[in-house]
């Protein structure tokens, strides 16, 4: 029996790996809504699937990788950009997508996506950023907010925190974008369009965690942290990435923040091979005087 | 410059860029590194060629970074190198380990300074041997091959890839300083005398594909991203379909054949070189350039009159465990010149199983063996 879907909405067994469900993610978890908005981007993107690949690292949303029917690759903490890195240039006709959370991009992963973002590496990262490491069981990592309580924070976080899209920005991506994972269409948008921007684009996405960060901080339930999410996000397109951290409990800056045009690696490199390989125009004859002068 | 795609004929070059060229020969076609002493010239001299036959060259920031990327080229359907010395390494002991795991070929050169820490980082050492075999968490097999010279990195390179290929697996190139840095004639056939393996691709279409069906000898065959396999493969316990599967029983069915594919085909792995072992008493084992100087004082030995022997390792992982078991029944000992404090010894030793002894001669690094150091222990050995 054939089904019916409406226009612009993927199917599940297009792009799900069904015989994989059900998925380990927590009651309340931010990761379904996302990953389906993330399939909904893709599916809209048009791109043709047998030459999309997709690479994780591990964390919760690390196992993004195992549930998607593309070529997928589960590789270990905080290494999935390096990894993509390889695939995209030994294949650039791969459309490689980085799929991740917070802890294993920005903190243990935080050297390869700077570098990854100052070459301007034709990549397409997804963080997931739940302000906390929660496949370990809720500790504080680089985007957890000053005073936020984690299992290895009780008393309250006291380290400064990670403002994902400046530090991104600041290290060159050419697109950014931040939702919830209460903003659904708008997310699945800037997947679509930052799958199609050629260079380093990231698409951050806050979600809830009620099983481990909401839990210690006063939103026990998936839906305290979507009403958070509801009441207190601001949507403001082009923001100074230097105003969008976000402070425990605090307004939550969304939007497309940038979407600038940068030659991407491979363009600056094949620029400066065809000028080294060009073909040396042949030396002027020498004039008799010269050559009898030497 | 696009004359270079292939080069052959005598050159005087070093080691480090007879490996290179032994790579290129293979068919490497992606080189991923980070400057380091003294394996950098690899990476210089790919940088030089990559470009020239249509490969790439990336310089990455960091062994970690480096390691992966090779990785991911290698699951493009690139042959993949990266090359660096010991505190690089450390570093990418950890995804030499997902290479193992997710069966990835590529190759790993460490030309070998002496260490541990910063340590010595122009001058030779061999102390990184126990850490090619153990250097990443868990338990696996893997291939290491010890070249002795500039031609024979030439020719190693080539045989690394192959092996890469043939077993799905990372191989590592365990050179020395010196062999890096001396230049010596090397000989590059014409391309159309290299031959190569090709990767072992699935004889199924795609929706019957799964990753991890091994063939008979316990490797199973590689789709390419890209190929519209649409596979899935994971660094953790995972089933012949690739998915993770959190139970000793899946471990235990895929740890065993990681190390069996390895382990069973030891005697199409293995190389050795083996001088005057018909009569040999005692018997020098050594590898590298250790193995140079050893061979060396073996001769003088025979000089004197002495029985003695040489087995050099070409291949030091898998261990050559049969052989020297065979050699410890009817010789009086094995002088093992290594330099470090005794690494591939213990293997000797634990072969041998006292019935032959084992004696180390050691070189703390810096530099390599006096002959006459070697001599003396050969000479010791038979008193």
């Amino acid at each position: 029996m054939t089904q019916e879907y409406s226009a612009g909405r993927y199917y599940p067994g297009e792009l799900l790996r069904e015989d994989r469900m059900p998925h380990i993610w927590c009651p309340g978890c931010g990761m379904g809504s996302i990953l389906h908005g993330f399939l909904n981007g893709l599916h809209q993107s048009g791109l043709p699937l047998d030459k999309v690949a997709i690479v994780s690292g591990i964390g919760c949303a690390g196992r993004v990788a195992g549930y998607v029917k593309l070529d997928s690759f589960h590789t270990t903490h905080g290494r999935a950009i390096p990894f993509a890195t390889g695939l995209k240039l030994a294949n650039p006709e791969l459309k490689v997508i980085v799929f991740s959370g917070d802890g294993d991009l920005v903190s243990i992963g935080g050297n390869h996506f700077i570098h990854a973002a100052r070459r301007n590496m034709d990549l397409t990262v997804i963080l997931v950023n739940n302000f906390t490491y929660g496949m370990t069981g809720g500790q504080f990592g680089p985007t957890t907010p000053l005073d936020a309580r984690t299992a290895t924070s009780r008393y309250g976080s006291y380290e400064p925190t990670f403002n994902v899209p400046n530090l991104a920005e600041a290290s060159g991506a050419v697109y950014i974008a931040r939702w919830t994972a209460l903003h659904l269409r708008q997310m699945e948008q800037s997947f679509t369009e930052a799958l199609h921007k050629k260079g380093f684009s990231l698409v951050e996405v806050i979600s809830p965690c009620p099983t481990l960060y909401g839990r210690m901080n006063r939103q026990p339930r998936g839906l305290d942290q979507m009403k958070y999410y509801q009441q207190n996000s601001i949507i403001q397109h082009g923001a100074d990435t230097r105003t969008v951290g976000i402070e425990l409990n605090g307004k939550i800056t969304v939007g497309k923040f940038i979407d600038i045009e940068r030659p991407a690696y491979t363009d600056i490199k094949t620029r400066v091979y065809e000028k080294a390989f060009a073909p040396k125009p042949a030396a002027p004859a020498k004039t008799t005087a010269e050559a009898s002068s030497k | 410059m696009s004359s270079r795609k292939s080069l052959s004929g005598d050159f005087f070059i070093t080691g480090d860029v007879a490996c290179a060229e032994g790579a290129i020969s293979a068919g490497c076609r992606f080189f991923a590194g980070y400057p380091i002493t003294p394996a950098t010239e690899i990476a210089e001299r790919m940088s030089e060629r990559q470009p020239e036959i249509g490969g790439t060259y990336i310089q990455m920031e960091d062994e970690i970074a480096s390691m992966n990327a090779i990785l991911g080229a290698s699951w493009a359907g690139v042959k993949a190198m990266t090359a660096t010395s010991g505190p690089g390494f450390s570093l990418m002991m950890e995804n030499l380990g997902l290479g193992v795991m997710l069966e990835t070929p590529c190759v790993l050169v460490n030309v070998q300074r002496a260490g541990p820490s910063t340590g010595l980082p122009t001058l030779a050492g061999q102390g990184d041997m126990m850490q090619a075999r153990w250097g990443s968490h868990g338990h696996y097999s893997i291939i290491a091959l010890c070249p002795d010279s500039p031609q024979e990195m030439y020719q190693l390179a080539i045989k690394a890839f192959d092996l890469s290929e043939k077993y799905r697996t990372p191989v590592l190139i365990m050179a020395d300083e010196v062999v890096g840095h001396m230049s010596e004639k090397v000989t590059i056939p014409p391309p159309e005398e290299i031959k190569t393996l090709p990767r072992r691709k699935p004889a199924v279409p795609p929706e019957k594909y799964l990753p991890y069906v091994p063939d008979a000898d316990l490797v199973p065959p590689m789709a390419n991203a890209g190929e519209g396999y649409h596979f899935h493969v994971t660094g953790l316990t995972h089933d012949e379909r690739g998915y993770p599967l959190m139970t000793a029983e899946a471990q235990d069915k895929l740890i065993r054949r990681l190390v069996n594919k390895i382990d069973k085909n030891q005697d199409d792995i293995i190389m050795l070189k083996e001088d005057w072992l018909d009569d040999a008493e005692v018997v020098v084992c050594s590898y590298g350039i250790s193995a140079r100087i050893g061979k060396f004082a073996v001769e003088r030995a025979r000089a004197e009159g002495i029985k003695a022997g040489m087995l050099r390792l070409i291949t030091a992982w898998p261990f050559p465990e049969n052989r020297i078991r065979q050699l410890s029944k009817k010789v009086k000992a094995f002088i093992v010149p290594e330099i470090n404090c005794g690494q591939i010894a213990l293997e000797v030793e634990r072969c041998s199983s006292g019935r032959a002894s084992t004696i180390l001669v050691p070189h703390m690094g810096g530099g390599v063996h006096q002959p006459h150091t070697i001599i003396e222990a050969i000479r010791k050995a038979l008193k």
